[in-house]
């Protein structure tokens, strides 16, 4: 009989193949092209990766060559980084927790979300740029301090709409069960949406973390660059992103090599702090009732 | 017995858990099958299996044969696309497509490439929806949205457009579960009179249902059949206790 | 909606048995509003954010739009600050190009790849998928700086300038004038790779909000998966791709340090892709901060910045309120 065979390679299923053979070999350039820039840090700073690159200061002839290393922007970046992120929590978790309360997915929450969403797609040049406006109405000089608050706008958005998609999966029966007990509202916010918000939170502050550390054009204005290690708040401070940066300017290729190895030095930081934060959202998740 | 479709040694399981258990049955031609039992029992899998839908899901596993007239609609050769126009589906909600009426009907003949020009089309819409029994409701608005329909009417698209492709098997998973007694009795109707031409295999939760359409019937319970045979017998003189105990509605 | 509605009714109970019974309780719903309103401060902040950035913008360079009409600044083709000639044509045509380089670049294989997740694939590859796409979502744009620099740029000057040089040559967009690898073309390579786990981020969330039901019905009635995607899935979701492609544009007219370090930066009318070329992004990075003693230089790099703050956020906005409201349809359904 055979009525059920492919009697011929009709059009459709040629077409079929072929939109399937296309993307499988769209999906394998996407997947290669990013494969290849973790293949390119890995293998151009391996070489020039030493231990005093992480352990040390630059010391004096630095950038023509000389002894030391980039731990002031290492150091700067984590604290630029842990600074925003912790200033960003204090808004973002009331945001956050605000909209799952109250809001729901009323039409004020619709334009908190807009606004949000809109807010993570402003680039960070500008507001480096206005970071620096900021600064000069204050009367203020690039410092650690200035870094850490347009970094925490930066990460404000990030962070909040993290916790709110994670807080917008937490079934609703929860929440009523403690209604019908004759909590308040607000005390459902406090106890019950802070236990289950803990993943959403670990996930934020680790987003707002990887952010943190990985962005140069709101910090070139703002924190400046210095080669000592930030002692205060009112200093300028390095960061990793811009020391890849300026050692890839510099004409000596042995401080260029130190580039590629600080840029592998910022790929492992941001690569652990990702992986960290799925790790931990996993486990935490297993403690919240889903 | 005119067998047209064959299970054979029919197994499937989600992951591990296993939904349908060496299943082999008979469905007569040209006659109503209904398939009964209690929720979760497998009738959905079953179903599922004729027409090729249950690879839809991940994690699926099957094994033995379905033959449909005598040929395994699982062999390496057999071409999906052809399995589903051979073996039409009324789903348990009725899922017009977004598009208009017309294009609904029309959408299955065009995907074939069955027709040669638009009138042949035109005409072939307009004979799926009086078969269909929409034809009278519908042919002013041809061109409206499908899901302007009420549910009931949507129903009967679903049914108009499953039948333009020409299958000579229908399969309704519940197809009235989510209409209103009268679009139910409605699509009943068109049941019955279709079985003269296609092979019919129907899901149905209520008893009266079943007994209001069925030739022959499928039992199942927790993946396995039980019972199998012409519906006057299995609801005079059933052979099984569980049979029985359904019948008698202890279930 | 029906989530808050639900929400809504059980809490005026609370606040009744409060108000008539105990004190304790009344000071609970005291403290119940006043937290309400406290929080209700705080979601604000980012409405403001917005409006303060673009004022502040807005005003700081107010100073150069009021000296030279706009037109002047827009569409001037020279730029010379010393001599009061802030032209920025060569900036906005060199972000023009290079993000339209990335943008045409990233979306074909991003669709196809996202369709083949969001269609095709198994769990398997869905689960690996996601998170995969998360982490280089994180990569810092200076490492892709990195890699542009490293493998884009000599990718660009040894293999496709040549190639182009060879057979493209008579076309004038792939004409290569300068050849040094620096230019528009790298870029926009740097900016197709950076943007793909957005775009595929996002299309593969808009393809999930098709429900399953359309595609059974067209696979019921015997249509390849492909015809299914053509007919079925596509037009349901051609608003969410185009609102998807937007927002990687978007994403790539503000990108700085990733394109600075390829681009070239030289203030020119790019005609090829080949060109180097100086965006807006960069011009600001470049100079900023660095010779304010010129008059009107710091107003005219800010007009600058304003000028990328008000384009990207018409494009963000619109794309925004087009995924938004997809999502809430799935959500609804
Ligand atoms: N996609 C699926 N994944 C895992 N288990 C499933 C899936 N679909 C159905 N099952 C399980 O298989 C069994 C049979 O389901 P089903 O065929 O839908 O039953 P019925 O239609 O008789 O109610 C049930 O136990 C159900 O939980
Ligand atoms: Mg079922």
């Amino acid at each position: 009989m055979g009525f059920l065979m492919k009697k011929h390679w009709q059009r459709r299923h040629l077409m079929e193949a072929f939109m399937k053979f296309i993307m499988r070999v769209s999906l394998v350039i996407v997947a290669g092209a990013l494969g290849l820039i973790l293949w390119i840090v890995i293998v151009r700073g391996l070489p020039a990766l030493s231990w005093a690159m992480v352990t040390k200061i630059p010391e004096g002839g630095y950038y023509m060559g000389k002894g030391g290393g980039i731990l002031n922007a290492i150091l700067g970046s984590l604290y630029l980084a842990s600074g925003g992120t912790l200033l960003a929590m204090i808004f973002s978790v009331p945001i956050a927790m605000y909209l799952k309360t109250y809001l729901g997915d009323s039409k004020w929450g619709h334009y908190v979300r807009l606004s949000l969403d809109v807010l993570w797609g402003i680039p960070s040049i500008v507001y480096g740029a206005f970071g620096f406006t900021l600064m000069i109405a204050l009367g203020m000089r690039a410092s650690l301090l200035a870094g850490i608050v347009i970094l925490a706008l930066i990460e404000l958005p990030i962070m909040t709409r993290a916790m709110d998609e994670v807080i917008r999966r937490m079934p609703v029966d929860l929440e009523h069960a403690a209604l019908a007990l004759g909590s308040t509202k607000f005390e459902v916010a406090l106890r019950v949406v802070t236990r289950q918000m803990l993943p959403g939170i670990t996930t934020a502050i680790l987003l707002g973390l990887g952010r943190g550390i990985g962005d140069a054009a709101s910090v070139l204005f703002t924190a400046g660059y210095t080669d000592r290690i930030p002692t205060s708040l009112m200093r300028p401070t390095a960061s990793l992103p811009l020391a890849v940066f300026f050692q890839l300017g510099s004409p000596y290729p042995e401080v260029q090599q130190r580039g590629y190895a600080a840029a592998l030095i910022l790929t492992i930081i941001v690569l652990v702090v990702s992986l960290g934060s799925r790790w931990l959202s996993a486990r935490l998740n297993k403690y919240t009732i889903k | 017995m005119d067998a047209h479709i064959q299970v054979k040694n029919l197994n499937v399981y989600y992951g591990k858990q296993q939904a349908l258990k060496d299943v082999n049955i008979e469905i007569p031609k040209n006659q109503i099958t209904v398939i009964m039992g209690p929720s979760g029992c497998g009738k959905t899998t079953l179903l599922k299996t004729f027409n090729r839908f249950l690879e839809l899901s991940d994690g699926t596993q099957l094994t033995g044969e379905v033959l449909v007239d005598g040929q395994n609609i699982y062999g390496r050769e057999v071409d999906v696309t052809e399995v589903r126009k051979v073996v039409g589906l009324l789903a348990q909600r009725p899922s017009p497509l977004p598009m208009s009426i017309y294009d609904n009907v029309a959408y299955g003949m065009h995907i074939h490439k069955m027709k040669k020009d638009r009138k042949e089309y035109k005409d072939a819409v307009r004979h799926y929806l009086e078969i269909a029994g929409l034809w009278e409701e519908v042919h002013k608005r041809l061109h409206d949205p499908a899901t302007s329909l009420s549910i009931g009417q949507q129903q009967r698209l679903c049914l108009a457009r499953g039948l333009a492709v020409e299958p000579v098997i229908i399969l309704g998973d519940e197809p009235t579960s989510a209409l209103d007694p009268i679009s139910s009795q409605n699509i009943e109707s068109r049941l019955l009179d279709l079985k003269q031409q296609y092979t019919t295999v129907i899901v149905t939760h209520t008893l009266r249902q079943a007994k209001r359409l069925a030739d022959y019937v499928i039992y199942m319970y927790l993946g396995e059949v039980i019972e199998a045979a012409p519906a006057h017998e299995v609801f005079t003189n059933p052979q099984h206790e569980r049979t029985k105990q359904y019948l008698e509605g202890l279930f | 909606m029906s989530q808050s509605d639900k929400i809504n009714t059980p809490q005026t109970v609370t606040k009744t048995t409060g108000r008539v019974i105990r004190p304790v309780a009344v000071s609970r719903a005291r403290q119940n509003s006043f937290a309400r309103r406290t929080f209700f401060g705080f979601t604000l902040l980012p409405v403001f954010l917005i409006l303060i950035v673009t004022i502040a913008l807005l005003v700081r360079s107010w100073p150069i739009l009021n000296a030279y009409p706009l037109s002047d600044l827009l569409f001037g083709d020279v730029w010379k600050p010393t001599d009061g000639q802030f032209g920025f044509r060569p900036f906005i045509l060199g972000t023009f190009w290079v993000t339209v380089v990335g943008v045409v670049l990233s979306v074909p294989p991003c669709l196809l790849a996202s369709i083949y997740l969001a269609e095709y694939a198994h769990a398997r590859l869905r689960s690996i998928a996601k998170p995969v796409l998360d982490l280089l979502a994180a990569i810092p744009p200076v490492v892709y700086g990195v890699w542009g620099l490293l493998a884009i740029v000599p990718f660009v000057d040894k293999v496709l300038a040549p190639l182009s040089d060879r057979w493209l040559g008579s076309v004038s967009i792939f004409a290569v004038n300068q050849p040094t690898g620096f230019g528009i073309l790298a870029a926009g390579l740097v900016l197709a790779v950076m943007i793909a786990p957005l775009i595929i981020s996002v299309m593969y969330e808009i393809f999930s909000t098709v429900p399953n039901d359309l595609r059974h019905a067209s696979l019921a009635v015997g249509a390849t998966q492909w015809q299914t995607i053509r007919n079925i899935v596509l037009p349901q979701v051609a608003p969410g791709i185009l609102a998807a492609i937007v927002l990687g544009a978007s994403r790539a007219l503000g990108e700085t340090i990733a394109v600075l370090m390829v681009v070239g930066n030289i203030p020119q009318i790019p005609t090829s892709i080949f060109d180097s070329a100086y965006p807006l992004p960069a011009l600001i990075a470049n100079n900023y901060g660095e010779m304010m003693s010129i008059p009107l230089y710091d107003a005219a790099l800010l007009s600058a910045a304003l000028v990328l703050l008000v384009v990207i956020l018409i494009f963000n906005i619109l794309s925004i309120i087009i995924l938004q409201r997809m999502m809430r349809q799935k959500w609804a359904s």
